[in-house]
């Protein structure tokens, strides 16, 4: 029949390079993962959003990574000093640290996540004002650290502090249903993955891209962003940005991506 | 996403319809084995109601997981589930029913597919929906109805 049905479709079968970069986007899953293989999201998309990502011209996403660039270099608050005047250059400093947050947070004693850390450096460094969750400083920053650990693998030190409970609290939320629909992460990113919810391929719903960009909504979306999004659909509660319970699940959905490479900033639809 | 739930705030108010004093409640809803002989209302379904109900992404939005042929004026079937061609010939009314109240009731615990008229769902759901079921008993037996008609070729 002439039905508009989109047949199971598989990750697609094609290799990642941006700007000279290999990307991978296919790994040994770490022991103990429910997949043998973890999956970029890259995989998942059509054609034109996949050809976008691999072009750094064509992807709008770089923009906030220039962005980031002159924050990076601009002085704010009490103290007059920029993150440069400490942290220097930081396609050497920051080079591969976003590949491995969240890290243990010993003074807060709690994981941190780079939007954690560079709130801490604002407000004990330079005498800022902390960034309120997703103003456009947060996520260029966020962005621009990101991209200087492109390419590299995603992996994260559980032994730290007590990371693990937090991994542990982390994936009791990933299989907890909510909200009125009664969804878990793992309804959808787990038992559907591969599947098609109306026009959407659903993805493992990994974390080595953020921020993205997305087509849909014309920006940039950090991964707290999106993780309340996908909690909203379900119609539930959202928790807010940076809780205990958006923290532990960000420990734990990261760990599920051990060993793919950061790709930010990805390109979604 | 956002295309399957696009209609999540306008869910809330067409949700939130006062129940009818002459519904069964979905507290009280009897299962026996895997399905409910008893109609949630007393009132016949109407399959055309019920087809829009099927294909609203603010209601049933069955379309979101399940392929329906005479539905494909709609766009973007999904394949969460199996398609429902067919499926009065798989199941019968009764049977139907409950699938769609409470489908945790005929499969397993683990199925993704959300319960329709039940409260016995997932923890924090969002404020103003708070003891509300996804669809009112009428808009269950509308379903039941459509799915009726979905019978293969002979
Ligand atoms: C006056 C000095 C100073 C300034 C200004 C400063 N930082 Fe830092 N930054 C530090 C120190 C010291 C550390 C390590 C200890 C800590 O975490 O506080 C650090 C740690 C970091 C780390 C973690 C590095 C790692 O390997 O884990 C990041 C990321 C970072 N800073 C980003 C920024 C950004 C972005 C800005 C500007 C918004 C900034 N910093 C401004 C001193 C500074
Ligand atoms: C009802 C379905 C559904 C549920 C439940 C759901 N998601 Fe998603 N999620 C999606 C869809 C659809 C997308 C966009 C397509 C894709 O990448 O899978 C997405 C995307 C994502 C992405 C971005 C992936 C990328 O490569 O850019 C992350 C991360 C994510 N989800 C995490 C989660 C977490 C964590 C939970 C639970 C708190 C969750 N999701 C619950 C449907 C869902
Ligand atoms: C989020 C996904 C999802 C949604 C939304 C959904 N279903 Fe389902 N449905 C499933 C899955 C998955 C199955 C198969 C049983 C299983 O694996 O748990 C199923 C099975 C069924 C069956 C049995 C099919 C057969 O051939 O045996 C019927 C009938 C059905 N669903 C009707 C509906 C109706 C009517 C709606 C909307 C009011 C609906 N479903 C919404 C996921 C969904």
């Amino acid at each position: 029949s002439s039905l508009a049905v989109v047949a199971y479709a598989d990750p697609v079968d094609d290799s990642l390079e941006i700007d000279g970069t290999p990307i991978i986007t296919r790994a040994k899953a770490p022991e103990g993962h429910p997949f043998d293989e973890v999956l970029s999201g890259w995989l998942f998309r059509e054609a034109e959003t996949r050809a976008t990502e691999a072009d750094s011209f064509a992807n709008p996403g770089m923009l906030s990574v220039e962005r980031g660039e002159e924050i990076w270099n601009t002085v704010e608050g009490a103290a007059g000093k920029s993150c440069a005047s400490c942290h220097n250059d930081a396609s050497e400093t920051m080079k591969d640290v976003g590949a491995h947050f969240p890290k243990w947070d010993a003074a807060a004693n709690k994981p941190k996540n780079l939007e954690l850390q560079i709130n801490h450096c604002r407000t004990e460094q330079m005498g800022a004002e902390p960034y309120k969750f997703d103003a456009e400083g947060q996520v260029a920053l966020t962005t621009y650290i990101k991209h200087q650990s492109l390419g590299t693998p995603v992996s994260i030190d559980l032994k730290e502090g007590e990371m693990q409970s937090w991994w542990d609290k982390g994936k009791e939320l990933y299989y907890t249903r909510t909200g009125q629909l009664d969804f878990s992460c793992a309804s959808c990113h787990e038992q559907s993955m591969g599947k098609y919810i109306r026009a959407d391929h659903l993805s493992q719903g990994q974390n080595n891209g953020f921020p993205t960009y997305r087509f849909n909504t014309g920006g940039m979306v950090s991964l707290h962003n999106r993780f309340r999004g996908c909690i909203r659909d379900t119609r539930a509660e959202m928790p807010a940005a940076f809780s205990d319970e958006l923290m532990a699940l960000e420990v734990y959905v990261t760990w599920r991506g051990t060993g793919l490479s950061v790709e930010t900033p990805a390109v979604r639809q | 996403m956002h295309r399957f739930f696009v209609c999540a705030v306008m869910a809330g108010v067409l949700g939130s319809q006062v129940a009818i004093a002459s519904d069964i409640a979905p507290t009280d809803v009897k299962f026996e084995d895997t399905s409910i002989g008893q109609s949630l209302t007393g009132v016949p379904g109407n399959p055309e109601e019920g087809a829009k109900v099927l294909a609203n992404r603010g209601l049933g939005n069955c379309l979101a997981c399940h392929a329906v042929t005479p539905l494909e004026s709609e766009q973007f079937h999904g394949n969460v589930g199996p398609s429902l061609d067919g499926v009065a010939d798989r199941w019968s009314a009764e049977e139907l029913r409950a699938i769609v109240v409470n489908a945790k009731h005929i499969f397993t615990e683990q199925t993704v597919m959300p319960a329709f008229y039940s409260l016995d769902y997932g923890i924090n759901p969002r404020k103003d929906l708070e003891g509300k079921t996804i669809l009112t008993a009428q808009q269950v037996e509308d379903v039941v109805a459509y799915l009726g008609t979905l019978k293969e070729p002979e």
